[in-house]
């Protein structure tokens, strides 16, 4: 398993593995936010917590078709099937993969986009907090969907027709997190609500990732 | 060991291609699997190597005693041909990579980009792949292509060196490998005509329900 993560990663960093595809997404977005909506302080820096969440779920979503194309093309998933690892695992493990390539860079760069936005001092931490927990989800969700998809010519948009409506919950609620810290409410409910969903996708999806997979590859 | 093969029928897109499939495979031995194109060989191994349902029948062996090897290699051509090859030790929990790079003359290709190997290269990385598996059952879908003589020979003395260990070997191959193997030739078992018609529908139906 972990042999698996460690080729991922390799993999996503090396020429061609579109590490910064998802950041560099994020930038534009964030960058002409204020282009189109115009330069007015107090708009940009109320709007900033929905515009944020947005722009790092549209990156996330960029990402998801080469989740398992890749191993598919080439044949490995076929191999890694017949190897000793649960399919469960390398559902798991694939997720993982995309979070710490896609998911937590954007977490890390939130804060420098948001600074671009003017988004409130005290939201910040609530931010980077709403990011942290729900980008994991959004990257179990994305799995299933290119799980499901996997094997179809041009999926890409098809995958992303069939995550977007899933991935509405967690927008939802983790933009609420940060709109709310950033005006000083309280924030527990919509944070308990988020880590749930994540917790709730985290626990449930692998299986039904794991068993379209199989279906997928007969 | 033994890999057995009982009244095996099979489908491709649901539509059966091969019925009444037995045979049997003990440790040591060798089954070279014949038949024209499109006849179901290539379907027949994915099932045995049990990535896909039979429709009748069954495959009486363990699926952890497996190793597959497909038309494709599953390369990963940014990593080189040490790399690739220690993944998959590592998936497979087998120590060292030396006897398979020894097996296939890889040694002076270990830092090459998988990328820069010409075909028949990568389809020697590809095999290579089946020494670190450490697993007794080999199932090969047409495993020369794009081998040259040399690699062939190469490629026949793995087989043979796997044999002598207990292994055994499922090949679906045209040309002929210079091993002590026996042929079997799917040809006969072809699914009738009128039959796939219905179990065509049955599973169509299966697959709205």
């Amino acid at each position: 398993m972990i042999a698996l993560l460690v080729r991922d990663l390799k993999l996503a960093m090396r020429a061609g593995g579109g590490f910064g595809l998802g950041l560099a997404f994020f930038l534009i977005v964030t960058v002409l936010v204020p282009f189109g909506v115009g330069p007015e302080s107090g708009l940009l820096s109320k709007i900033a917590p929905g515009i944020l969440w947005l722009g790092a779920l549209l990156a996330c979503l960029l990402s998801l078709d080469r989740i398992f194309a890749l191993d598919w093309e080439d044949g490995s998933l076929d191999l890694i099937a017949t190897s000793p690892l649960p399919m469960e695992g390398v559902v798991t493990v694939k997720a993982l993969a995309h979070w710490i390539t896609t998911g937590l860079p954007l977490c890390l760069a939130a804060p420098l986009f948001a600074l671009l936005l003017g988004l409130p001092e005290a939201g910040y931490t609530w931010l980077i907090l709403s990011l942290l927990l729900g980008t994991p989800a959004l990257s179990v969700i994305g799995t299933f969907g290119a799980a499901l998809t996997v094997g179809l010519k041009r999926g890409g948009l098809l995958l992303s027709l069939l995550v977007l409506p899933l991935y509405v919950p967690t927008l939802i609620f983790g933009a609420e997190v940060a709109r709310r810290g950033a005006e000083g409410l309280a924030v527990s409910t919509p944070l308990l609500m988020l880590a749930g969903i994540t917790a709730g996708t985290i626990a449930l999806l692998p299986f039904a990732s794991a068993l379209v997979l199989r279906v997928n590859l007969r | 060991m033994t890999l057995s093969v009982t009244d095996l029928t099979i489908a491709r897109g649901g539509i059966p291609v091969l019925e009444g499939v037995n045979f049997s495979l003990a440790p040591g031995k060798a089954l070279v699997l014949r038949g024209p194109n499109g006849v179901g060989k290539t379907t027949l191994l994915r099932t045995v190597a049990g990535l896909q349902p039979p429709v009748a029948g069954c495959v009486d062996c363990d699926p952890e005693n497996i190793a597959y090897a497909a038309h494709s290699d599953g390369l990963k051509g940014m990593l080189s041909v040490s790399e690739n090859l220690h993944f998959w030790a590592d998936i497979f929990g087998t120590k060292g990579i030396s006897q398979a790079l020894e097996g296939f003359d890889l040694g002076a290709l270990v830092d090459r980009p998988a990328a820069a190997l010409s075909a028949g290269q990568k389809r020697r990385l590809g095999l290579a792949r089946l020494l670190v598996t450490g697993r007794p059952i080999w199932i090969l879908d047409e495993p020369t292509v794009s081998l040259d003589v040399a690699s062939v020979e190469m490629f026949a003395n793995a087989v043979r060196t796997h044999l002598a260990a207990g292994g055994s070997a499922l090949i679906a191959t045209h040309i002929d490998l210079g091993l002590d193997a026996e042929v079997f030739d799917v040809g006969p078992y072809r699914a009738k005509p009128e039959t796939s018609h219905d179990a065509f529908n049955s599973s169509f139906d299966e697959g709205f329900l």
